[in-house]
């Protein structure tokens, strides 16, 4: 019914629409962060003080580490059972799968209420310290990591792979650690940029276990000193943000080369 | 599936697991068990149990008080405004890009913003909109002069229609998410089959497409609908006075120093949120596996 | 296979909710023995430490004091810390200043055992007395001068400093307030704030009891100030947003319902800022200073109580705006610093305490309907 050339005004303008709607609240972080509420004037002191803020930079730090154990964790725990479940344990799969994206049906606000108890044992036998929440932040990131690790995992022919080098006398270890793992990083990497993205931002738990990662820093310093909080919330967005684009051009990489 | 693996069980009467390889999986089962079994049946159990200790049905019908009805209700209110918007928005969006080439520039671009800005809740965009709509925010002052609203920052932004705005900012990209593949499996085919047949363009959206993307659609707005009302984070950071929403009197439940002795009514709210959002993800697996037939 | 993974899955579900049961067990007590031999934890008075030296240097030997929930700018508490790190030797970790009262027991109980446990409560009346299991009970120097009805007869729990109920408000920006019905008025459109949220927080729920006292309520009664409040909010006066010093210089709540000494505090920094106090409906709320029977740094913790409730940590509270619990006392003795406690806001009519049951019943009452009516 409708022309094509008004079609495709019409396209652009919804798109255009879209585009105000997302941007304007980005705008308005930078906005306030450069604000200098005393003069009215503007003033990059908000974010000068990032670096400069003993509370900001220590939580910067922690939450920064946290990704990274975060990361480890995942890597350590998940990449391992999921290439031995493929290979070894086939029948496992659906029941891995559905734990795996066990914690998106179990809220987060849920599993904080409940843990109490298991970090009392983890504080009691690990030691208290903000990192000891990269436990529970794997269990968080698992429904993304699982995801992305098993796209990866299902291009391969992990199981002719591992056959070839079992049968030219590698170990188990061998074939995950040296044969099947160097395939699988496009995968593992994409899970741990979108772990990395959720640390950063994760405030459930770790506000309500109080411990001052970096969103929860945020949000305490809003109250004394709002535009320091803008400059921080804006520069982490920021930053995940250029991580999870950077993983959009990983996987435009694995399209063009050809997998499955 | 690929071929059979290289240590394949003894016979198929036997037992389908040979204990054997199946240790491997202990560590990973473990900790699973420890880091997300363990809490959520202390909450189960907690539910049930009175200050003591003991089993109790107090607290659960506690969960039948004004308040905590009231507050369902608006969390029910809240997730499936949002959803509904996102879902609509979302799909619209979605289409828009869709028909682009794979490779184009618009698709990448917006895949991959859609990607960050999905995951993008919590408290950075709670601050971002207080930016904007709050005080000294950047629209605020251009909408106190066009509509008369208040200059010292949109009050409604710490209700629930604010909730609903700022929810639905990370709604849509979800949902363009969630729902792309859909709507690229719709087949090209169908549609030069259906102008084959004489269908006008409205035909074949009302009689082919939507009956066909209908399941997805759903099953996507359900999925919006479980992210918004677990969503904790958004709420905390922009609403710190009041709990019009579940979460929030849960995060009182915890934390006021008013009304004492909470926490065992924080095990049956929460008892709550897992009921309504395990029903919300049952429905939504169900409505997955019936959109694979026609669009995997 | 269905009937044995779901059985296995019941099982696991039951081993989980028994393991949920368990708690780790306890540290070792750490030694909190003296170089002179003293159990600082079991100390009771300076005496079982010898002399008040010997407290400094149990405590110097220590050399850090954990304390949670001070802001700086809560009656003076900023400089509290800074005089007292000053005259001792003694590093104080001041952990999460804006958190409420329950989060300071929340803390104590999770970081039980730990070096980062709070070695100091400072408490609101219903968290505090609904928790003296946890707290070690101990007499300061100056235990007699406080009067019976501020302490509990064994210390394990003592007033510290109080103030009155009162509204702030920026007179650049308002007309001045002379009642509560003021606060309904149409200059007031968007501009009043409570401290908190009432059903949470002690300082808002002491605002929505003087509403209550100014409107015809009662300490028996809150219905009347929740009412307040509704009609507040229907007139489109009442702003959901917490306020801070910030928030009030940059002039984002110009009226702020708050304790006196806090609104005070405002006034030093912002000169048009002005107190006021309702006539007949003077809400007194006092804070309760602990020990806490766990504290990693148990002689700090009673030096810190000696050093608040000294002539120079009373004064150190009042010139913070707040009165201090021995300010009858000192007055007599003449120690106190009349200038400051001359300047305190003027307070007409009885002074209303809440006692603590009066207080739970009021909180149920708004549990239930405060939502409801502020929405």
């Amino acid at each position: 019914m409708i022309g094509a050339t008004v079609w495709r005004l019409l396209r652009w303008l919804l798109l255009l629409a879209f585009a105000a709607f997302f941007a304007i609240p980005l705008l308005a972080l930078l906005n306030f962060s450069t604000k200098d509420l005393a003069t009215k004037g503007r003033t990059g002191a908000a974010w000068q003080a990032l670096f400069q803020d003993p509370t900001m930079t220590d939580a910067i730090t922690t939450s920064l580490l946290l990704a990274l154990f975060t990361v480890l964790g995942m890597i350590v725990l998940l990449v391992p059972t999921m290439i031995w479940v493929r290979l070894r344990v086939p029948g496992a799969t659906r029941m891995i799968e559905f734990l795996c994206l066990l914690p998106l049906t179990i809220p987060a606000l849920v599993i904080v209420v409940g843990l109490t108890n298991v970090y009392a044992w983890v504080n009691y036998l690990v030691g208290d310290s903000a990192l000891t929440l990269a436990f529970v932040y794997v269990v968080l990131v698992l429904p993304y990591a699982y995801r992305a690790i098993d796209s990866s995992l299902s291009s391969l022919d992990a199981t002719t792979l591992a056959e070839a080098a079992r049968s030219l006398g590698a170990s188990w270890f061998t074939v995950i650690t040296r044969v099947i793992l160097p395939n699988l990083w496009p995968g593992v990497l994409g899970g741990a940029f979108i772990a990395v993205a959720l640390v950063l931002g994760e405030f459930t738990i770790s506000s309500l276990s109080h411990y001052d990662t970096l969103p929860v820093v945020i949000v305490q310093i809003s109250k004394a000193d709002a535009p320091e909080s803008m400059a921080a919330a804006l520069a982490s967005l920021v930053f995940a943000a250029v991580l999870l684009v950077g993983l959009s051009f990983l996987d435009r990489r694995r399209h063009t080369s050809g997998g499955k | 599936m690929a071929a059979p693996a290289p240590t394949a069980p003894p016979a198929r009467t036997a037992r389908r697991f040979s204990v054997g390889p199946s240790v491997g999986l202990l560590p990973f089962l473990a900790y699973l068990t420890v880091f997300l079994i363990v809490p959520t049946a202390t909450v189960l159990v907690g539910a049930f149990q009175d200050d003591q200790g003991g089993f109790s049905l107090d607290k659960v019908s506690k969960l039948n008080d004004e308040t905590p009805v009231h507050v369902l209700r608006e969390s029910l209110i809240l997730s499936f405004s949002s959803a509904a918007v996102g879902a609509v928005l979302g799909a619209l969006l979605a289409y828009l890009i869709v028909t682009a080439p794979p490779t184009s520039v618009l698709r990448r671009v917006v895949s991959a913003v859609c990607g960050v800005l999905a995951q993008f809740g919590g408290v950075t965009l709670a601050f971002a909109w207080i930016a904007t709509l709050g005080f000294g925010g950047l629209l605020t002052k251009v909408l106190a002069d066009t509509l008369g609203t208040d200059p010292n920052g949109i009050s409604q932004l710490y209700e629930l229609p604010g909730l609903v705005l700022v929810y639905t900012y990370f709604q849509i990209p979800l949902m363009v998410i969630v729902f792309l593949p859909a709507l690229e499996g719709l087949r090209p085919q169908w549609r030069e089959a259906a102008v084959n047949l004489g269908a006008t363009t409205w035909q074949y959206w009302t009689q082919v497409a939507f009956p066909l993307l209908r399941p997805a659609f759903l099953g996507s707005m359900l999925l919006l609908f479980a992210n918004a009302f677990a969503a904790y984070a958004t709420a905390a950071a922009l609403i710190s006075q009041g709990s019009p929403i579940l979460p929030l009197l849960i995060r009182n439940s915890l934390t006021s120093e008013i009304v004492l002795g909470e926490h065992n009514f924080a095990y049956a709210l929460s008892l709550e949120m897992i009921v309504v959002v395990a029903v919300v993800m049952s429905l939504y697996a169900w409505l997955l596996k019936r959109t694979s037939r026609w669009l995997s | 296979m269905k009937v044995r993974s779901t059985f296995v899955v019941l099982v696991a579900l039951a081993a989980s909710a028994a393991l949920a049961g368990c708690a780790p067990p306890d540290d070792d007590k750490k030694s909190s023995t003296t170089s002179n031999g003293t159990d600082a934890a079991a100390a009771t008075s300076v005496a079982d430490f010898g002399t008040m030296d010997d407290l400094v240097k149990a405590a110097e030997d220590e050399g850090e004091l954990n304390v949670i929930a001070l802001p700086p700018d809560w009656a003076n508490y900023g400089n509290i810390i800074k005089a007292f790190e000053d005259k001792y030797d003694i590093t104080v970790n001041s952990d999460q200043p804006d958190v409420a009262s329950q989060d300071e027991i929340n803390a104590a109980n999770q970081l039980k055992g730990t070096d980062r446990a709070p070695d100091v409560f400072d408490l609101g009346q219903s968290v505090a007395l609904a928790n003296t299991d946890l707290y070690a009970p101990y007499q300061v120097a100056t235990f007699d001068e406080i009067p019976a009805e501020f302490k509990d007869p064994d210390g394990a729990w003592v007033n510290d400093y109080g103030g009155f109920m009162s509204v702030g408000y920026d007179s650049d920006v308002v007309p001045d307030v002379t009642s509560l019905d003021d606060l309904l008025g149409p200059d007031f459109k968007g501009k009043v704030a409570l401290n908190g949220d009432p059903t949470a927080a002690g300082a808002a729920f002491s605002g929505v009891v003087m509403a209550s006292v100014a409107s015809g309520g009662s300490a028996d009664d809150i219905a009347p100030g929740v009412d307040y409040f509704k009609r507040l909010k229907d007139a489109g006066n009442f702003l959901p947003v917490d306020p801070t010093s910030a928030t009030i210089e940059s002039g984002q709540t110009p009226v702020v319902i708050d304790w006196d000494y806090l609104n005070a505090a405002e006034t030093a920094k912002l000169p048009s800022w002005k107190v006021f106090v309702p006539e007949n409906a003077a809400i007194a709320g006092y804070y309760f200073q602990a020990i806490n029977a766990d504290a990693p740094h148990p002689a700090a913790a009673r030096l810190w109580e000696e050093f608040l409730y000294s002539d120079e940590g009373q004064n150190l509270w009042l010139a913070g705006g707040a009165r201090p619990v021995r300010a009858d006392a000192m007055v007599e003795a003449g120690t106190i610093d009349q200038g400051l406690y001359d300047a305190l806001p003027e307070v007409a009519g009885t002074p209303v305490i809440p006692t603590n049951e009066q207080t739970e019943a009021m909180a149920a009452y708004l549990a239930d309907n405060w939502a409801k009516a502020i929405g």
